[in-house]
């Protein structure tokens, strides 16, 4: 009976001995050389795997990242300027500094701005719906409602709102990894700089239909009238296609094209005071009044200096 | 003699015929129509008259813009008010060309006496030129525009051509009444194709459940007396009409997947195109006029129509003209139940391919859908052998390569598998969607080559 025992031990005992040689001689011969750094920086990423940097998760960025050396083609949305300066120490390289971004949805046609012209009884998916037609209001520029953005989105940032039927978004989740907008059909979701304290000017409608019909289809749609392109000061706003564009990096986020927006399709947010209007409304006279005064001054002048030099 | 049908799914829907014993009514003018740029399957036409021009009736407004496109011709003699975007009963934006009614002039050289020209052309360019100068597509969906159709690739030839009369959507009664009032020139119109495509034989495949027509149709063809046309009777199943049903009803062949009927030696062509063929070619009369039936289960016997229209009235002065939207309808659809689509924008205009108004009742109205217990019933409808449930699960889980190995792309969008499932899965809206996906991949695929 002892014999037994001792002979089983025994045997165990080598035979564990030798594979575990064996092991060591394999783990010897064909072990992998991979860069430290991979781990390092995947461990210094968010860790989400959400696809937002334009790769499969944060280990193919981390590979990718140390491969190429720099960091010129990566940027993660969701770690931000934060992580992405941890990862340029660990890479030894330097990182531009990206704005913040976060999601803006480009459309305001509340369910009493936009009223409904028929009823949509089919799959509830905003990419079924688009491919079958126009949608259930006159507007087919305009969010459809069913919320394929939410579903996109991995951090549950965005929500259907069901007063206005609009999607949503909470500014502390979103991270801007971009799979919203790319699940939108309609293309209504931007991605643009959070802007200084988070306040932002963006124009909330991408309605490229002709201005009267743009306007019978929702009360708040941009008409492309041109009154922001006019008012703006800094360049900022420009109307194409019967429809405005506020570019993030011209405003100054002096909030006029806001004030002078007859549907309200110009939104401002994270603003400290509420905008009034009239103030505003009165600068931008005054201004104008100023520099109609300037031109009439500098024409007399030059009407003095042409008779003086003709006399 | 027996039946034919197809060997595989399909469906029995009520027919539902209400409006079968209305005769046709010519519409009166409208004082404006709306001329859409985009009422064939290919590329959209180009408008060649600019605003203020007059036109006369059956002038050319259009040119193709592309090998798969067709002409437009004006519908009516007037001024162009307008040529730019216009909502299309999808609600999207579609080039149309507006004009103003005035009188009722027709362009020279078309022939509108109803005196029957059984002579037909010994020239095949000849007869194809005429159908291609008039616009002629195919009016039984599709919209493929007839000249290509009638021209197939060297190396293949036809060996019959399918004449399909089996209209076998429910509600629509336009392609009876045609088979019932306009029968002969039906029957002239099959000739001149058969000529075209080399004098093979014809077969005028009918639904069962129009026995007048049958009779009608067959008198026709005996007395006409044309070499190879005969008369076959269909069984009615849904989808009877859909072209790859018809030829394996009529044929026993089938078509592979990704291929053209023509690969087995079949042409099939709707009965109102025969008519606008034997239009086109022997009264040189552009396609400009179809018929349309304004029915539903929520309209009074009293107040179903078959429609004489001109291509461009809107749906909206159809309906006014036929007593307004009936009360209690829920959904009006263009086309048939089946396949048809719900129209969202009344004040849309007519085409070339617009077959109804449909009113439909509380009945239509969709179920909210329950999960699928798997019990087949759609893979035992679907006319094309398909799984439907499958296929609906495959785009869920996004694997394209998947879906097209299990031939999505062959789907043809009949709505067997939506209609038979017990548990209200919308499976033809992911299966749409799918299709297009995998006809993107292939598409990219064979430009790639």
């Amino acid at each position: 009976m002892t014999n037994t025992i001792i002979w089983t031990v025994a045997i165990l005992t080598v035979l564990g001995l030798v594979l575990s040689l064996i092991l060591f001689w394999v783990a010897r011969k064909f072990r992998v050389e991979e860069d430290p750094r991979i781990d390092e920086i995947e461990k210094t990423l968010p860790g989400a795997n959400c696809g937002g940097c334009g790769f499969a998760g944060c280990r193919a960025f981390a590979d990718a990242a140390v491969k190429a050396g720099n960091l010129d083609s990566n940027y993660c949305p969701v770690g931000g300027n934060e992580v992405m300066k941890k990862v340029a120490d660990i890479l030894g390289c330097t990182v531009k500094e990206s704005a913040p971004m976060v999601a803006v949805v480009r459309c305001n046609g509340t369910c009493e701005a936009r009223p409904k012209t028929n009823v949509y009884q089919g799959e509830m998916s905003c990419k079924v719906k688009a491919a079958l037609y126009g949608g259930d209001t006159l507007c087919i520029f305009g969010c459809l409602g069913c919320g394929d953005c939410v579903n996109a989105c991995a951090f549950g940032a965005l929500s259907m709102d069901p007063a206005t039927g609009l999607p949503v978004v909470d500014e502390s989740k979103c991270t801007a990894c971009g799979k919203c907008a790319a699940a939108c059909p309609k293309r209504i979701i931007e991605l643009r700089p959070k802007g200084p304290r988070g306040m932002r000017e963006y124009v909330s409608c991408i309605n490229k239909d002709k201005g009267p019909s743009a306007r019978k289809a929702c009360a708040s749609a941009c008409i492309g009238c041109g009154l922001c392109e006019k008012t703006c000061t800094h360049g900022a706003v420009t109307v194409a296609d019967n429809v405005a564009y506020i570019d993030p990096a011209k405003c100054k986020l002096c909030r006029e094209c806001e004030a002078v927006c007859p549907t309200g399709a110009i939104h401002g947010v994270n603003f400290p005071k509420p905008l009034d209007k009239d103030a505003v409304k009165k600068r931008i006279a005054d201004r104008k009044a100023k520099a109609a005064e300037a031109a009439k001054a500098a024409a007399a002048a030059q009407e003095v200096k042409k008779e003086e030099s003709n006399g | 003699m027996a039946k034919l049908t197809f060997s595989i799914g399909g469906i029995h829907p009520a027919d539902s015929k209400l409006a079968r014993d209305c005769k046709i009514e010519t519409l009166p003018l409208p004082p404006k129509v709306y001329v859409s740029m985009f009422q064939h399957l290919g590329a959209m036409a180009k408008p060649i008259v600019a605003v203020g021009d007059s036109v006369k009736a059956g002038q050319i407004i259009a040119e193709p813009g592309g090998f798969i496109s067709a002409y437009v011709h004006s519908p009516v003699s007037g001024k162009v008010t307008a040529i730019g975007p216009r909502k299309d009963l999808a609600g999207f934006n579609q080039m149309h060309v507006e004009i103003e009614v005035q009188g009722d002039e027709w362009a020279d050289g078309i022939d509108l006496s109803p005196d029957l020209v059984t002579a037909i052309p010994e020239d095949k360019q000849f007869i194809l030129d005429r159908i291609k100068m008039c616009g002629v597509v195919g009016l039984g969906g599709a919209t493929f525009p007839t000249h290509v159709k009638l021209n197939p690739p060297p190396g293949k030839t036809a060996e019959c051509l399918i004449l399909n009369g089996a209209e076998c959507e429910p509600f629509l009664t336009s392609d009876y009444r045609i088979l019932l009032e306009r029968t002969d020139e039906i029957v002239v119109g099959a000739a001149i194709m058969q000529k075209v495509l080399g004098g093979c034989p014809c077969v005028i495949g009918i639904e069962e459940n129009k026995p007048g027509a049958i009779a009608a149709v067959k008198a026709s063809v005996a007395r006409l007396a044309y070499p190879g046309i005969r008369v076959e009777t269909l069984k009615k199943r849904y989808p009877q009409g859909g072209e790859k049903q018809l030829i394996d009803a009529v044929m026993h062949r089938q078509v592979r997947s990704g291929g053209l009927p023509i690969d087995v030696g079949a042409v099939v062509q709707n009965v109102a195109t025969s008519l606008a063929v034997y239009e086109a070619v022997q009264k040189n009369k552009p396609l400009v006029t179809n018929t349309l039936t304004v029915t539903g289960d929520v309209i009074d016997p009293a107040r179903q129509h078959n429609y004489l229209f001109r291509i461009g009235m809107p749906l909206s002065y159809i309906a006014e003209y036929a007593g307004g939207i009936p009360e209690g309808t829920v959904k009006i659809v263009s086309g048939g139940p089946m396949m048809g689509k719900a129209i969202a924008n009344m004040d849309a205009a007519t085409v070339k391919g617009s077959s109804s108004i449909l009113y439909l009742g509380d009945a239509t109205k969709r179920h909210a859908a329950t999960p699928c217990i798997s019990c087949g019933r759609c893979a035992d409808a679907c006319p094309m052998g398909l799984e439907p449930f499958l296929l609906k699960r495959l785009y869920s889980a996004g694997d394209v390569a998947a879906l097209e190995q299990n031939a999505a792309q062959d789907c043809i969008e009949c709505g067997c598998c939506q209609y038979s499932c017990p548990a209200y899965v919308p499976l033809l809206d992911n299966i749409r969607m799918a299709k297009a996906q995998v006809m993107g991949v292939i598409r990219a695929r064979n430009a790639k080559k």
